[in-house]
C-alpha cells in the first residue's frame, strides 16, 4: 500500500515507514535514545529528501521524548532550573541552526553537510562508546569494580565566572558552559534532525560533573521544547516538516518503543551500549559509503535559483 | 493504476475549407492561409492523490489546407504542453578530497518545469535547428538561458545538456515523435503524456503546423492543472499558514507521546 508524502513529494511503501518508525522505536526504547539520530539516515537511504528527512526527524523527536520526560517529571528527577538554562542556549543554537541550513540549502551544499556531520559525529561517538563497553565488559570478566571517581573534583568547566546554584543537582556551576552545551545540542538539532541526548547526556555527566540522576529526565526536557521549536521553525522557514511521514513515523515509533524497553531491561548494560555502539558505526559507515562512492549521475537539478 | 485522462473534442468537422480549396490549381499559392484549430473538452484537469500520469488527447483540424501537399506528407503538426515557468538549478558533483561535492552550478531563467512533446515525426526532420531554436519548440530548442555571466561557453552547452537529459530521466520532459496521428485527411488526434510528478499550475497547450518545413501557423489554449485531495490542502496549509501547520506537527507529537505513555502505563 503507498502513501503520498505531500511535502516530499513521493510516493512511499506505508509498510516500509512503519516498519522504519518502529524500529527505530524498538531501538531507542532498549537503549533509552531518541532514535533522531537513526531515523534520519534511514529515511535519507529511503530516498526522502535530506531537507524533509531533517526536519520530519526533528519532529519524531518530539514524541518519542515526551513520555521519557513526564516519567521523570513525575518521580522528579528533572533540574527544572539546569533544563531551562540549557534551554536558552538550545532554542538560540536551533535559530542559529536553521538560518545556516537555509543558508547551505540555498548554496546546494546541505546534503553533503548533513552526511559528512553524521559521519564525523556518528563514527566518533559509536568508536568512544564502543571503546567504554568493551573496557566495562572487559572489567566485569576480570571482576575488577569500577574506578570510583573522586566527588569533588573540578576542572577547567568549574573556574569559569557566573556561577549559578542548581538546587534539585546539588551544584554550583557556571552558566556559561551549560548554555554553550545547549546552544551546541540546539545546532545539530536544526541540521541533523536529532535530539541530540546521546551527547548531551555524556557531555553532562563527565564535563559538567552532574549528578547522573537528573541527567537524562533534564536532557529530555531541554530536548523536547527544543526539537518542537525546531519542528515549528523549519515548517516556518524551509515549509520541510512532513506532516504525514512524521505521523506514521511516531505511532509506529511510540509503540515499538513499549517493546523496546522490555527487551533492554533483560540485557545488561555494557552489552547494551555495545550493540548500540556498532549500530551507530554501522550507519555512520554507510553514510560515509555514500559520499565515497562515485554517483550515478554527477549532475543533479532543483527547480528555484541560487540566489534571486 | 494508469487512468486514461482522455480528453477529447467534438471537431466541427471541415465543413467549409474543401470546396474553395480544390480549384486552386497545384504548385500556386492559395489565396487562403492555412488554418489550425485545436481543443479539449476541458480547461482544467483535477489531479487526486493516487495519481500515476496520464494521458492527456488533443484533437485539431487543418483548415484551408492544400489537398495537394495533404496527400504527399507536406505538412507537420507538433503540440506540446508546456508547465508553468521557473528558475531552475544544475549542479555537478566533482571529487574533492575523495568525497563527491557539488561543485558548480548554473542557474536558467524561466524555464518550463515540465514539457510534453507530440509530432507527427522527428521534429529535427521538421525543421531546421535554427528555426526551431528561433521559436522554442522541441526538448532541444527550448531556449536555457544561465542567468549572470558565464565566461565558459563550453560549460553552458555541458550544463543545458545535463538539464535535457535529467529532466527527461525524470519523466518530466518528454517527447513522442509519433504522437500526433492524423485520422483522417485533415483532422489529427495528439497523445501528450502527462508524468505523474506533473507539476501544478497554468500549463500552456501549444499546437504548431509546418507545412514542407516552414512554421505557418500556431495555436494556443491554456490548461488548468489543480491537485486536489488531502495531500493538497496539506501542502497547501504548509505554504499558507507554515505557523499553524508547524504547531499542529507539534501538537500531534505530544498526542502521540503522551498517549502511548498512558495506554502502556504499567500502573
Amino acid at each position: 500500500m503507498t502513501v503520498y508524502l505531500p511535502i516530499a513529494e513521493l510516493s512511499v511503501n506505508i509498510f516500509i515507514i512503519l516498519g522504519m518508525g518502529a524500529a527505530v522505536g524498538f531501538l531507542s526504547g532498549m537503549f533509552g535514545v531518541g532514535g533522531g539520530f537513526l531515523i534520519t539516515p534511514l529515511l535519507i537511504f529511503y530516498n526522502i529528501p535530506p531537507v524533509v528527512a531533517v526536519a520530519t526527524g526533528a519532529n519524531q523527536v518530539v514524541a518519542s521524548s515526551i513520555s521519557g520526560a513526564i516519567t521523570h517529571f513525575r518521580r522528579g528527577t528533572l533540574d527544572m532550573k539546569l533544563g531551562s538554562v540549557l534551554l536558552v542556549g538550545g532554542l538560540a543554537g536551533a535559530t542559529a541552526g536553521v538560518w545556516v541550513f537555509s543558508w547551505l540549502r540555498r548554496i546546494g551544499q546541505l546534503d553533503l553537510f548533513i552526511s559528512l556531520l553524521y559521519v564525523v559525529l556518528l563514527s566518533s561517538i559509536g568508536a568512544l562508546m564502543l571503546q567504554e563497553s568493551v573496557r566495562a565488559m572487559r572489567r566485569a570478566k576480570n571482576n575488577n569494580p569500577l574506578p570510583v571517581k573522586r566527588p569533588g573534583q573540578h576542572n577547567w568547566v568549574h573556574r569559569l565566572p557566573l556561577k549559578m546554584r542548581f538546587k534539585k543537582s546539588k551544584i554550583y556551576l557556571s552558566a556559561i558552559p551549560v548554555v554553550g552545551l545547549g546552544f551546541g545540542i540546539g545546532v545539530l538539532t536544526s541540521i541533523m534532525g536529532v535530539g541530540g541526548g546521546f551527547i548531551m547526556v555524556p557531555a553532562m555527566i563527565y564535563l559538567l560533573r552532574i549528578p547522573t540522576n537528573v541527567v537524562v529526565g533534564t536532557s529530555l526536557f531541554q530536548i523536547i521544547f527544543v526539537t518542537a521549536y525546531t519542528t515549528m521553525v523549519q515548517a516556518a522557514t524551509n515549509y520541510s516538516v512532513d506532516i504525514v511521514l512524521a505521523t506514521i513515523l511516531m505511532v509506529a515509533g511510540v509503540i515499538g518503543a513499549q517493546y523496546g524497553v522490555r527487551v533492554g531491561q533483560k540485557l545488561r548494560g555494557e552489552q547494551l551500549r555495545a550493540l548500540l555502539a556498532l549500530l551507530v558505526l554501522a550507519v555512520g559507515i554507510r553514510l560515509a559509503v555514500g559520499l565515497i562512492v562515485t554517483p550515478s549521475d554527477v549532475y543533479s537539478v532543483a527547480v528555484g535559483g541560487m540566489s534571486y | 493504476m494508469r487512468r486514461l485522462l482522455r480528453i477529447a473534442l467534438l471537431l466541427p468537422l471541415l465543413a467549409l475549407g474543401f470546396p474553395v480549396q480544390a480549384q486552386v490549381p497545384f504548385g500556386q499559392a492559395s489565396g487562403v492561409k492555412e488554418g489550425l484549430e485545436i481543443g479539449t473538452s476541458t480547461s482544467e484537469i483535477a489531479i487526486t492523490s493516487d495519481f500515476r500520469g496520464a494521458d492527456l488527447t488533443i484533437f485539431g483540424a487543418l483548415t484551408n489546407a492544400d489537398e495537394l501537399f495533404l496527400a504527399i506528407g507536406q505538412y507537420d503538426v507538433v503540440v506540446t504542453l508546456e508547465g508553468p515557468k521557473d528558475y531552475a538549478t544544475v549542479r555537478k558533483k566533482e571529487r574533492v578530497f575523495g568525497i563527491w561535492m557539488n561543485t558548480e552550478g548554473m542557474t536558467f531563467e524561466q524555464v518550463p518545469e515540465s514539457y510534453s512533446l507530440a509530432s507527427t515525426r522527428m521534429i529535427d526532420s521538421i525543421d531546421e535547428a535554427p528555426s526551431l531554436n528561433n521559436i522554442g519548440v522541441g526538448i532541444d530548442h527550448l531556449a536555457l538561458n544561465p542567468v549572470g555571466y558565464i565566461p565558459d561557453s563550453g560549460m553552458i552547452g555541458e550544463f543545458r545538456d545535463a538539464y535535457r537529459r535529467l529532466k527527461l530521466t525524470n519523466g518530466l520532459y518528454q517527447r513522442d515523435t509519433s504522437g500526433v496521428r492524423f485520422v483522417s485527411s485533415s483532422l489529427f488526434r495528439a497523445s501528450l503524456k502527462l508524468p505523474a510528478n506533473i507539476p501544478d499550475g497554468m500549463h500552456m497547450v501549444r499546437a504548431y503546423l509546418f507545412k514542407s518545413g516552414q512554421l505557418i501557423t500556431q495555436r494556443e489554449m491554456p490548461l488548468r492543472v489543480v491537485k486536489t485531495g488531502i495531500e493538497q490542502a496539506i501542502t497547501d496549509a504548509a505554504h499558507d499558514r507554515p505557523i499553524a501547520y508547524g504547531f499542529l506537527c507539534v501538537l500531534i507529537a505530544i498526542i502521540t507521546g503522551w498517549g502511548a505513555s498512558i495506554v502502556f502505563r504499567k500502573d
